[in-house]
């Protein structure tokens, strides 16, 4: 125990004297955070809009008026069929339409009640989530100043494309960054400074000096895992903090779901270690073969609904993809451990896997 | 059990390269024992054999009456090993680095610290210093403090004082003549040939083989061809007319002097003499001389 | 060796922060000489050359190699040397024939002449057989060799070469000096360092940097004869003896 003290003191040596390691371990998670949050937050301005009107009376005429007079809003075309909304969707040139039932001023006056649809692009679910509450706000205003009885206009929302129904992921981007950054730290850096060890020649010392190799292991993984869960607390704080972003389910859960993922992406690192001769190589593998995947194929920044089949099948093999969905059912939807079981025996059972393999492969001695 | 290194018929190779051939080492208990051979002679693979770091083809070993394939655990603590490179955190200081190594071997610095002293006191005023920024002498004596603080019975060092300066070359055998005198067995490494006579025992090494053990003197001993030693200002020219002379075995500069290898004890002194004034006004004295391990080597590399 | 100087140093002071790497260099090398650049490892030969190379600028002092200012003509030196280093020699994934005709290319020299002179390489050394191998398959021995002979390939005036020979097997050693020879004797001048002492017995002239300063500079014959030493090591002892009792 003394010894693998001795080997702890040593690595968190290293990482506080190294500048550039402290960045990637503090600052950039930060900066990620708010980057993402700031880049999000101002996609709203002048949000293309096409109005489906099949009533075209004064009141309609009226609401498409107060819509395009609102700072976010352009109503940019009128259309004349369902056909066309999905066709201008597929053009990419409106965001959402808004249909009016026929009879608008009738019903309203007469029914105190009438339909009004908002079709959403979901595929950019924080422009939908914010077009959606933007419309409804005006549309209900609307009604509110009509002042006639309890007469009310009835908001409907239909997101489009298939996928993300329920437009919770707006604030996907938390759970994304946090996948993304406890890749990099606890892969990347832990893998890198193994490497570093075989590259100097120190870890000949190490393996002919009496720490066991499982000691050397867990001494070079233990420092960035406790940094990486550190690190996984501030980004949910920062995100809940300066952009809203929720956490309506356990904490504690949420918590322990991090903790596996970082194990699971130490394991990951470990293999990386294994591998990799040089730093150079270490870090192309983890680049290419964990980043970029955790980017693109675990529905942070493209749905994976939307993907060819191929990728679909590959995003199954993405530890990433089970975190986020995790992380979304807990913090977003508010849902407890027995709706993300599934997610977490999948981590753990990687992790084991990608240990195994580790532990069979760690060489006692040199390569030969 | 006398000795501390008892190794035979050790094979190794690498993919069809053949890094170390049949080789037989015999190192005493408390002896100094020196490799000498140049890069690619199997030096650093026969050190990684003896601290169990890979693992052998095929022979017996016997490091401090362990086996390093099976008991490498217990030999560990025997050990002291200092690889090639001067394998240290450059980002730690001097002292942290000493004091890694210690606890990782569950001692103390101060425990070992009379062991270690002769090496480490020169360096100890710049304990706070980062390694990393230690001048090419002070790293190696650094190094050597780390693989002695744990009190080895048998100190391996891989080639420590290559690309060092002959100053800080000189005063590093003194150190290890000092630690040698605790009773700790020294298995070194090098390729400066002139070194080969501050071992107790050598064995030349060339292309994965031993070429010759035993003390300096017994190897330089069974040296048989005649060998003289040419003193003279006009070294370079000197040097193309004796290579003319078809009865000598080898002419070679030695710093400032050049040795004339006689074949088969063909020609004399006086025959050498006349044909390189036949050929030249420049003065020169030659005179009978003894063999050095340099001499053995190459004329083990021209025959 | 002729009476023109190659190199020119003159009060050359290199600081970095507050350290002091060079201070106050005066010395020159002459043509055709072979100069042996000695020192104790941290004493500064290494700022020394990459100034002399063109790669790092002096604090002050006046330097000129081959006719040229290391300040306004840098690149006019660095077509007129050569350098070689243990550490960096050719690329290990090219063959001998694509290294030489690699470095050849970036010296400028002309295809033809890049032919003749590698048909006249492979006779001198004798390596028709290594010419398409791979450096990494190559002997030390010979890596070395051909790096220097690299280095010359494009006739500079003066060639650096830094611990050329570091564990190079005693025959190997002896050749690689025997190319330095030759090198001489076609004109190009050779600005060497090494930690064998007995080679700095095959220099014209040597100087031996101790902290940053030249302590010593000469004929091995005048060193040996003003220190009163039997060889070079010698005088290298004596000089770095000397140093440590002045500190103290």
């Amino acid at each position: 125990m003394k010894r693998f003290r001795a080997f702890l003191n040593k690595e968190f040596l290293h990482i506080f004297r190294d500048v550039r390691t402290m960045m990637i371990l503090f600052l950039i998670p930060v900066f990620q955070v708010l980057i993402f949050g700031y880049v999000i937050k101002n996609e709203v301005k002048d949000a293309k809009v096409a109005v489906l009107d099949f009533s075209g009376d004064v009141m309609t005429a009226a609401l498409v008026a107060k819509l395009d007079a609102a700072n976010d809003i352009k109503i940019v075309k009128t259309l004349y069929s369902y056909e066309e909304i999905e066709a201008s969707f597929k053009a990419n040139e409106i965001k959402a339409a808004i249909v009016f039932e026929s009879d608008f001023a009738k019903k309203f006056n007469t029914e105190k009640t009438v339909d009004l649809q908002i079709i959403l692009d979901a595929s950019d679910p924080n422009l939908a989530n914010l077009l959606n509450s933007y419309i409804s706000a005006i549309a209900n205003n609307y009604a509110r100043d009509k002042n006639i009885g309890a007469a009310k206009i009835n908001v409907s929302v239909e997101p489009r494309m298939l996928y993300n129904e329920n437009l919770v992921s707006a604030y996907m981007f938390v759970p994304g960054t946090m996948a993304l950054i406890l890749m990099v730290i606890t892969a990347l850096m832990s893998s890198i400074s193994i490497v570093k060890e075989k590259e100097m020649g120190t870890m000949e010392i190490l393996l002919v000096s009496p720490l066991k190799p499982i000691q050397i292991i867990f001494g070079k993984l233990a420092p960035y895992a406790i940094l990486s869960i550190i690190n996984a607390v501030s980004i949910i704080i920062i995100g809940n903090l300066v952009f809203g972003v929720p956490v309506l389910g356990s904490p504690i859960l949420l918590l322990f779901v991090s903790f596996v993922f970082i194990m699971m992406a130490l394991s990951l690192g470990l293999l990386v270690s294994n591998i990799a001769k040089s730093q150079q190589v270490a870090m192309f593998i983890s680049m290419f073969g964990l980043l970029l995947p955790t980017m693109l194929l675990s529905g942070f920044i493209f749905p994976i609904k939307n993907m060819p089949l191929a990728l679909q099948y590959i995003s199954h093999i993405i530890p990433a993809k089970y975190f986020l969905s995790a992380l979304k059912s807990i913090m977003l939807k508010g849902l407890g451990i027995s709706y993300i079981w599934k997610e977490i025996s999948i981590l753990i059972f990687m992790t084991i896997a990608f240990i195994g393999i580790s532990i069979k492969k760690f060489k006692i001695r040199l390569d030969s | 059990m006398n000795n501390s290194i008892e190794i035979y018929n050790l094979n190794k190779s690498f993919k069809s390269v053949k890094a170390l051939d049949n080789l037989k080492l015999t190192v005493e208990q408390g002896g100094f024992y020196g490799l000498i051979g140049p890069d690619g002679a199997g030096k650093t693979t026969l050190m990684r054999i003896i601290t169990g770091l890979l693992l052998p083809d095929s022979g017996d070993i016997m490091i401090g009456g362990l086996n390093p394939v099976t008991d490498y655990r217990k030999l560990r603590l025997k050990l002291g090993y200092m690889p090639g490179k001067f394998s240290l955190y450059q980002d730690l200081t001097v002292e942290e680095n000493l004091s890694f190594f210690a606890k990782v071997f569950d001692t103390t610095i101060k425990e070992n610290y009379h062991l270690i002293a002769p090496v480490y006191s020169q360096i100890e005023p710049f304990k706070n210093r980062r390694a990393g920024k230690l001048s090419g002498g002070m790293k190696q004596k650094l190094a050597l403090s780390c693989a002695l603080v744990h009190k080895p019975e048998i100190l391996i060092l891989d080639e420590p004082t290559t690309g060092v300066d002959a100053v800080s070359r000189r005063e590093f055998w003194e150190m290890l003549n000092q630690i040698r005198q605790k009773g700790i067995t020294i298995l070194v490494s090098t390729p400066y040939m002139e070194e080969a006579v501050l071992c107790d025992k050598i064995s030349l090494m060339f292309d994965g083989k031993i070429i010759d053990s035993g003390t300096p003197t017994e190897i330089t001993s069974k040296f048989k061809e005649k060998i003289y030693i040419l003193k003279t200002t006009r070294l370079r020219e000197i040097l193309k007319i004796a290579r003319q002379m078809r009865e000598l075995k080898s002419v070679n500069a030695f710093g400032q002097n050049l040795h004339l290898v006689v074949r088969d004890n063909l020609v004399g002194i006086h025959e050498i003499e006349s044909f390189i004034k036949k050929a030249c006004d420049y003065e020169f004295e030659i005179e009978p001389s003894q063999a050095d391990i340099e001499d053995c080597f190459i004329d083990y590399l021209v025959s | 060796m002729s009476n023109e100087n190659i190199i020119e140093v003159e009060n050359l002071v290199k600081k970095f922060g507050d350290f002091t790497a060079n201070d106050n260099l005066t010395f020159t090398v002459k043509k055709s000489e072979i100069f042996g650049f000695l020192g104790a490892n941290g004493a500064g030969k290494t700022t020394a050359i990459k100034i002399l190379c063109g790669i790092l600028f002096p604090t002050s002092g006046k330097v000129s190699v081959a006719g040229f200012d290391i300040y306004k003509e840098r690149n006019k030196i660095k077509e007129n040397i050569g350098y070689m280093s243990q550490g960096f020699s050719l690329y290990e994934d090219l063959t001998v024939k694509e290294n030489i005709e690699f470095y050849a290319g970036i010296y400028g020299v002309k295809r033809k002449v890049i032919k003749t002179r590698l048909n006249e390489l492979v006779e001198k050394l004798d390596i028709a057989d290594l010419k398409n191998k791979f450096v990494r398959d190559l002997p030390l021995g010979w890596k070395q060799k051909i790096a220097f002979s690299v280095a010359i390939f494009h006739k500079p005036k003066v060639v650096f070469l830094d611990e050329p020979t570091s564990g190079v097997d005693p025959i190997t050693r002896r050749q690689f000096w025997d190319l330095i020879y030759e090198a001489v004797e076609s004109g190009i001048t050779v600005f060497v360092t090494t930690h064998y002492m007995d080679e700095a017995e095959y220099c014209d002239r040597i100087s031996i940097m101790v902290d940053g300063k030249i302590d010593a500079i000469g004929t091995p014959a005048e060193l040996k004869t003003m220190h009163n030493a039997k060889n070079m090591d010698d005088v290298f002892i004596k000089l770095a003896r000397k140093q440590s009792e002045e500190n103290k």
